[in-house]
Formats: structure tokens, sequence, C-alpha cells
């Protein structure tokens, strides 16, 4: 009779199960299941509850195209290539349809050390994405002993968009903007994107969000190549300006409760938030001065209406 | 007919403690200080790019001896915990604490289960969010032993006669240059050498700079330290 000699070796032997190691609390993988640097594929193998748009019907149901939820949206987002980087900028205002939500919402973020995003759209799942985006970007960095480039940034943020894209389509539209400090080729770059997750990288702006199209017009209109701080500062604001005065889910500069919109420079040293004081005398000289893109003063004096027939009816205060 | 053999629980063991210790005592040492602003991890590594010092958090550090692939992987499941929680729940609900039990966990559950036992001894820093919160040195053994130390952590080779070394130099409240030039001087003692800014790892955590408080300081600079 022939014995396995490993039948009966005691406790060390081989035939002993460990407890496998994912039972424990630190994650460890084996090879092939390895999730590398990805914060977003470690997610997916431990806690694919937490990934966004998990909670999500999958199936069935009305898709409508526009979110019947009463949830906040974000609105204008702008960013403007200048000489030593890249500048982005947002409106504070949030609205629910018709309703302002929040007047002092900020939808500009920092990702990471040299790089900047912008949330237009579904607030809830926007806020969720930047911050898988910047536990990402971090993640990355500390596992693989050094940055993504920015290139690399860009591309991620577009596959966490098509990730999305199933929440597009029941409503919950977000629409970013990226830019950031490029260290390779030290200079500043934006990039636009699509609900699909499609990827543009724009020259020297961009915009997104509701009232974007009027920040838009009013940065090509005034955009020249080496706009130094100052400049690039007045721009923006003055682009946001635009956007409020045409758009009602755009917030202009709120001078009574001091709500100013949210700008962030990006260098080649970092990334600076321009501080509130600077903005507060920048905003109140801006709506001092058309030339700079602030107001014309509507004038009062106008001749009283009349009805057609010309009957005389005004709109003076009868004494 | 081969005779089944028998090997005593405690035999089994030492001889893999043996193993381990044996692994550890190959590789050069490394210690973490305290001092006024935070702590320094100060190695003893010719390796620019192979690092034994790594950021797990905002206020958490790692650093490892022994064998590389071994404590790269703990640092690796390191972040990966630590990321998971704060993204799960909030940036402060991560911790040093519960870091170090999870590898207390990993390596004693490995000690006893796997053919191998790890040759790594581990190092957990984290630094206070104010001078009165404390910091934290948790030393972590191959076999999962945690020992929550305080003032100034040793690990790996030569660990006793660098730890004797530290043992009279070391006082509390330390500048930054005092604190990585005792480590330097410290890892250098055994064997009476002077290492220079090339053969060292340095980083710290340094309660002043943000969020993020961990920085692996270049080569310039750590000349620049020992320097004075």
């Amino acid at each position: 009779m022939s014995v396995d000699p490993r039948a009966d070796v005691g406790w060390c032997s081989l035939d002993y199960a460990p407890p496998t190691m994912t039972d424990l609390p630190l994650p460890v993988f084996g090879a092939g299941d390895d999730p590398g640097a990805s914060f977003s594929d470690l997610l997916r193998r431990r806690t694919p509850h937490l990934l966004p748009g998990s909670a999500l019907p999958t199936a069935g149901g009305d898709a409508t195209p526009h979110s019947p939820l009463g949830i906040p949206h974000g609105t204008t987002i702008v960013t403007i290539r200048c000489r030593d980087g890249v500048l982005m900028a947002g409106d504070r205002r949030a609205t629910e349809g018709h309703t302002i939500a929040s007047r002092a919402m900020d939808k500009v973020f920092p990702a990471d050390a040299h790089s900047v995003v912008g949330i237009a759209g579904a607030a809830g799942p926007a806020m969720e994405m930047v911050r898988l985006f910047a536990t990402e970007l971090e993640h990355y960095e500390k596992v693989s002993g050094g940055p993504l480039s920015l290139e690399g940034k860009a591309n991620k943020l577009s596959q966490m968009i098509r990730a999305n894209l199933p929440a597009a389509f029941q409503g919950l539209v977000v629409v970013p903007l990226f830019c950031g400090y490029d260290r390779r080729q030290e200079r500043g770059r934006v990039f636009r994107y699509d609900i699909t997750g499609g990827r543009y990288e724009e020259a020297d702006y961009a915009t997104t969000g509701s009232g974007g199209v009027h920040a838009r017009n009013w940065i090509k209109a005034f955009w020249r190549a080496e706009l130094d701080r100052d400049a690039v500062i007045d721009l923006s604001l003055a682009s946001l300006f635009q956007a409020a005065d045409e758009d009602s889910a755009t917030g202009g500069p709120d001078l009574i409760r001091r709500i100013y919109p949210s700008v962030v420079i990006v260098t080649a040293d970092g990334i600076a938030t321009v501080p509130e004081e600077e903005l507060a005398e920048r905003a109140s000289r801006l709506v001092d001065t058309p030339a700079l893109g602030g107001p014309r003063r509507v004038q009062a004096e106008t001749e009283p209406s009349r009805a057609p027939d010309g009957a005389g009816v005004t709109t003076e205060v009868p004494r | 007919m081969s005779m089944p053999y028998y090997m005593s629980p405690e035999q089994v063991m030492k001889d893999r403690a043996d193993y381990a210790r044996k692994g550890i005592a190959r590789g050069r040492a490394l210690v973490g200080l305290e001092y006024l602003d935070g702590v320094a991890l100060v190695a003893e590594n010719p390796s620019s790019s192979l690092n034994k010092i790594a950021e797990i958090y905002d206020r958490i550090a790692f650093a490892g001896v022994g064998r590389y692939n071994e404590f790269e992987q703990l640092k690796i499941s390191g972040i990966r915990h630590a990321d998971v929680t704060g993204y799960q729940y909030s940036r402060d609900d991560v911790n040093a604490r519960s870091l170090a039990n999870s590898y207390a966990q990993l390596l004693g559950q490995i000690f006893t289960h796997e053919m191998k036992p790890y040759e790594v001894e581990i190092l957990v820093a984290s630094v206070g969010v104010t001078a009165l919160d404390p910091n934290r040195l948790f030393h972590i053994l191959y076999d999962g032993t945690v020992m929550d130390e305080h003032g100034y952590s040793v690990l790996g080779g030569n660990a006793e006669a660098i730890g004797d070394a530290l043992e009279g130099q070391f006082s509390e409240g330390l500048s930054r240059g005092e604190a990585v030039r005792l480590g330097a001087s410290a890892l250098g003692k055994p064997d009476d050498r002077t290492l220079e800014a090339t053969q060292l790892e340095v980083a710290v955590l340094d309660r002043g700079s943000g969020r993020r408080t961990f920085r692996r300081l270049p080569v310039a600079e750590v000349a620049e330290l020992l320097a004075g």
C-alpha cells in the first residue's frame, strides 16, 4: 500500500488551506487580479458599490433626456490659457429647475498639485466624479511613485465621463472642464469634454455650462496670447459677468453678500487660489467699468410708454 | 514505507523566526525620529529609485526594511486600504493605529500559515494634527508583533547598536536638521562610517505642510541638512 508522504505531516503541511488573503482587512490581490495603480479598478474589485452610478437602475424605466428630479445643477465654468499657465474660474450658483439651490457653491476643484477640474451639470454625480478623480490621481502617484502626465490625467477623466453615460441618458449629465500645467511641455493646457467622454483639447480657452456660450464669446473677443495674471483674472471675471447677464442659471458677482466667482491659477509652481479680497476688489472695479466688461447703466428717463392708439396710457404715478 | 514525521510547533516557529531575522539582518537599517514639527524617516539606501520610505496618506508614512518585493507589496496594500477608507468615509477617518493593526493581522497570518514568512520589518509613522496631538511610531515585526514606540524607532540589521547610539543622544524637541543628522550618524555608528547624502533616503511628515504632510527630501537638501 502506498502512502502519500504529504498525507500526515502535521499542521504545517502543504495541504493545510490558509484563510485566503482577501478575507483580511488589508487588500491583497493575486498576480492576475491585481488592480495596479488604478483606484477605480481597486474599487471595482473590492467595494463595487462605491463606484459612481452603481445604484442606478440598469434597465427599463422611462429614460428622460431632461432630469425630472429636483437636484442641483451647476452652471458656468471657464478656463483660459495665460502667459504663465492656465486659469479656471466658475460662478457660484447652483439651480434646481428655476429655483436657486445655492448661491455659494464651489465648482472648481484642485485635482492634484498641477491640475484643476471644474464641473457643470448635475452637482451630486459631478462632485462624486471629482472626488474619485482626485483620489485616483493621488492613488496613482503613491502606488507608482510619480504623478501621471497631464495627458494621462485628461484621458482618465474622459474614461470616467464615459462611465457616467448611462446616468447621462437618465438626465444626470456631467460635463467637466479640465486644465493643468504640463510640466513636460512647460505650458498650460485646457480640455473640454462631451457626455460620451469625448475629449477635446482647446488651444487657448474653453467654457462649459448653460452660460458657457456667452462667456466664450466674451473671451473670444478679448483673448490674446501672453495674458498676464491681472489681465487673465479680469478677463475671466468679465466673461462670467457676461454669462450671468444673459443666463439666469449663472450667478454674477454678488457684492451684497460678498460672494464672488472662484478663480484658481495653475503655473509651474502649482495651484494658487485667487484670494477673496482680491476678487472683491476686482469685481467692484468690474461692475463700475463698462470698458472692462461691466454693465452699462440703463437710461431710466425714457419716454412714458403709450398704447398703440396713443390713448395716453402712462406709467407715471397719478398724483 | 516512509515514516510520517513530526515537527514540534516550537521548532517550526523558531525556524521561521530565524529565517525571517536572517533575511532582515542582511538588509540596511532605517530609523524614524520625532522632531519638533513632525517625524523624520532616515534610511540607508544607495538606490535613488527603489524606495524604502513611502507616503501612505495625508499624515501617514510607511517605511520597510528587508526584502524589497515584500515590503513594497505591503506598502501598496496600505495605500489601497487607506485610500478606500478615506474615499468611503472621510479623510479624517484614516489613522495609523488601524493601519498598523491590519498590517499586524496580515503579517501574523503569513507568519503562521504560509510556507515562508515575510522577511520584513515595517514602520507605520504618523504625525499629529497639532503639537499636542501625539505622533505615532508603530514598529511591526515579521510575525505581526506591533510595538508602539516613542521618540525614535530603529528597524533592520544592527538595530541594537543603532538604538544604543540613539539612546544617549535623542531628546525631545529636535529641529528637522538635528533629527536628520542624528539619524544619519546613528545609522553609520555600528561600523564607524559617515554616511553621505547620496547613501541616504530621507523623508519627513511635516505638520506645517498642508494636507499632504509627506515630503521626500531631495539629495541636495539632505546634503545641506547634514552639513548643518
